[in-house]
């Protein structure tokens, strides 16, 4: 059966429901949502539709997850969540729990004027024609995984940075998963950078529980207009049990900024993908990824680069270690369009395989339809040095020790790229745990929160 | 007569399936320096690659007493606690780990092995600094990925920048003085005499006599096609330079 199947029933009962407790900026989307999950033929993408085996996201869809369409409010406690207010990194934290924002005081107390952090839906009445001009606009809504996200959304995240501001401190998202019951996170996140605005956004993906299943599907917009510049990090510590389909869409206008770092240090099965559309001359987009796979853990990175201007340089690095059975799989498209001139556009994928079981998938792509790029792309899958391993034992370094060394010594570049003040070390140290296996990662973090995964009444 | 340190006997080693060690027997006492010469290919590296405990090499037959350890048995990291230390031929760049992350790795997992507690990140690093002074090691490099792009002449001081903080009774020096130039290879023999005491031992692979002029060495062995085909005092050292290795070839019964 086609699971889209099921989500559309559940729409069609609801219709009035959902419709009714949403604005009608959200509700426009439904409609031609609608139209393309309805046509002939409509379905997520499954194992074998994309060339080569990636992750099946039908499958992803399949299981019979609670959908909170009707906004009940699910309990949290801030205070709980606190644990990710990572020491050493001084942000403006807000709790996205499912789809519902949730911010704390510091981040109301000391948001700078111009700069907005607030829910979709919220935003969807106080500011309609800002939302209107980007919501849906970029990202592809044709596509069946987003049209689902349009017609089941009600709500997520807006971030918004009036033009000229400077928003200086980082703005923290800790998206969280709590409930008892298998549950499917429908969000939306609008990141709408004016002209000249800089802003950097940490998304933190925490599960609360490891005993029930969850799928977190959400869309990402963001819009970087000309002179602007936005650095989002996006880490994802979930679950075994989470699965995640996350598709980031992004434009960018002339002469701006924008660096993506995804990070997978704990999961399930998850698929991201990254569609960057540059589109104003002289810009600058830096895409890093990084995977950490243990036991049946599966991750899929997908890149969709597009040079549709003049003057721009592009650069991705994605690096995975696997080890255990899990799997990776990276495909990266670089597309430098006809017409777009003296573009520079790299693509890089390492990747390390620290067991016999573990396995990597990867297709690195370019199409240049014009003659005037400096291209590359490549993509290399080895084992841990044995020579390395051995000269470390030589000096004392027990073998389990030096493997664990090395594998962080191969994240370095994509750790120390990072920009977000002081994420870097606590990446670094984030790192090194979840390679020595140390998965409880809160546990000796100095801010001495509860682990919460252990509390059952939330 | 001073204490046994090493004995090996009859080892027979291979890689591959191809053997390469024949059956060496070698004693070592507390306070020698031992120099082991012979032709490209004879087996000089495989031994010092065995008694490190390289994982490409399987030892076939015969044994190796390290003061009263069993040394096969052990695994690297243990041969290294119990006092083994290997200058490589050819040093491994590992990029992404720094020398200091590297040593005090190395330091605090033989504290562990002895169950000493791990140095506080201040003696560790004044251990760092008195040791640098002993092969004359930049403090830039000191900061860097372990040899990652150090030159020929930085990689050999670091093994021995390396050798003085792990403070081995068996020092093996695998053609130490390839690739260093005569400045370089005084500096680098001037720490290894530094740390020579009457207690711990040299095993000194060389292709060239000119290292014995800075490292006296109270033996010299000549390896040939994977046994100990003659020892002599360092006079030996001084006739292979002359005469190279023929007339040895003859005196087996082996000349062309």
């Amino acid at each position: 059966m086609n699971p889209l199947k099921q989500y559309l029933d559940l729409y069609r009962e609801n219709r009035e429901t959902i419709e009714q407790s949403s604005t009608p900026v959200l509700n426009a989307l439904r409609t031609n949502a609608l139209t393309v999950l309805e046509k002939e033929g409509s379905r997520l993408p499954g194992k074998c539709d994309e060339g080569y085996e990636k992750t099946a996201v039908d499958e992803m869809f399949a299981p019979d997850y609670g959908v909170n369409i009707n906004g009940v409010k699910l309990p949290v406690d801030p205070s709980l969540t606190f644990k990710c207010d990572v020491p050493s990194v001084s942000t403006l934290l807000a709790l996205v729990v499912g789809d519902t924002f949730i911010p704390t005081r510091t981040l109301l107390n000391n948001l700078p004027a111009g700069v907005t952090v607030t829910s979709l839906a919220d935003a969807s009445r106080t500011m309609p024609e800002t939302v209107e001009k980007f919501l849906g606009k970029i990202a592809n809504e044709d596509e069946a995984g987003v049209a689902l996200n349009s017609l089941l959304v009600r709500d997520g995240l807006m971030v918004h940075v009036a033009e000229g501001v400077k928003a200086e401190k980082p703005i923290q998202i800790v998206n969280i998963f709590n409930t008892p019951v298998p549950t499917m996170a429908v969000r939306r996140v609008l990141v709408v950078a004016e002209e000249n605005s800089s802003v950097k956004l940490l998304f933190c993906d925490h599960t609360q529980r490891d005993d029930t299943d969850y799928l977190d599907s959400q869309v990402i917009e963001v819009a970087v207009e000309a002179g602007a510049e936005v650095d989002i990090c996006d880490i994802e510590e979930s679950s075994p049990r989470t699965h995640r389909f996350s598709q980031l869409f992004t434009k960018q206008g002339n002469d701006s900024k924008l660096k993506v770092t995804g990070v997978t240090l704990v999961n399930g099965e998850t698929r991201n993908n990254f569609t960057v559309k540059v589109e104003g001359n002289g810009c600058d987009t830096r895409l890093d990824g990084m995977a950490i796979g243990k036991a049946s853990q599966s991750i899929d990175n997908r890149t969709y680069l597009l040079h549709a201007s003049d003057h721009c340089s592009s650069n991705q690095l994605f690096k995975y270690v696997l080890d255990d059975s899990s799997r990776g799989a990276f495909e990266g498209l670089i597309e430098v369009a006809k017409g777009a001139r003296f573009n520079e556009a790299y693509q890089s994928n390492r990747n390390i395989l620290a067991s016999k079981a573990a396995r990597m998938h990867t297709k690195p792509q370019l199409l240049i339809y014009n003659d005037d790029v400096k291209c590359s792309h490549g993509a290399t899958t080895g084992q841990l040095d044995e020579r390395a391993i051995f000269y470390m034992q030589q000096r004392g370094i027990p073998q389990n020790e030096a493997r664990t060394m090395l594998m962080q010594a191969f994240m370095v570049d994509i750790i120390e790229k990072v920009s977000i003040e002081g994420l870097s070390d606590r990446l670094r140290h984030l790192v090194e745990r979840r390679f020595r296996g140390e998965d409880a990662l809160c546990g000796d973090c100095s801010a001495s929160c509860t682990p919460v995964t252990k509390k059952d009444n939330l | 007569m001073s204490e046994q340190l090493l004995k090996v006997n009859n080892l027979h080693a291979s890689i591959d399936g191809k053997e390469i060690l024949k059956g060496i027997n070698l004693t070592i006492n507390r306070g020698e320096v031992h120099a082991i010469m012979g032709p490209n290919g004879s087996g000089k590296s495989t031994l010092s690659s065995v008694l490190a405990g390289d994982p490409r090499f399987t030892v076939t037959e015969g044994s190796v007493d390290f003061h009263g350890m069993d040394l096969l048995s052990l695994n690297p990291e243990d041969r290294s606690h119990e006092g083994l230390f290997l200058s490589f031929q050819y040093p491994v760049e590992i990029p992404g780990v720094s020398m200091v992350n590297f040593m005090r790795a190395a330091v605090n997992a033989k504290r562990k092995y002895f169950n000493q507690p791990a140095l506080t990140a201040g003696e560790f690093l004044k251990m760092m600094r008195v040791k640098r002074e002993v092969v004359e090691l930049d403090n830039k490099l000191a900061s860097r990925s372990v040899n990652e792009g150090f030159s020929g002449g930085e990689k050999k001081r670091n093994e021995i920048f390396q050798m003085a903080v792990l403070e081995p009774c068996l020092s093996i020096l695998d053609e130490t003085d390839s690739g260093l130039d005569i400045d370089a290879l005084r500096v680098v023999a001037g720490g290894v005499n530094k740390l020579k005491t009457p207690e711990n031992s040299a095993i000194v692979i060389t292709h060239y006599q000119r290292l014995l002029d800075y490292i006296k060495p109270d033996f010299v062995h000549v390896l040939y096609k994977g046994r100990i085909v003659k020892t002599g005092g360092p006079e030996l050292a001084l006739e292979l330079e002359e005469r190279g290795y023929d007339w040895i070839k003859q005196e087996i019964g082996e000349g062309e």
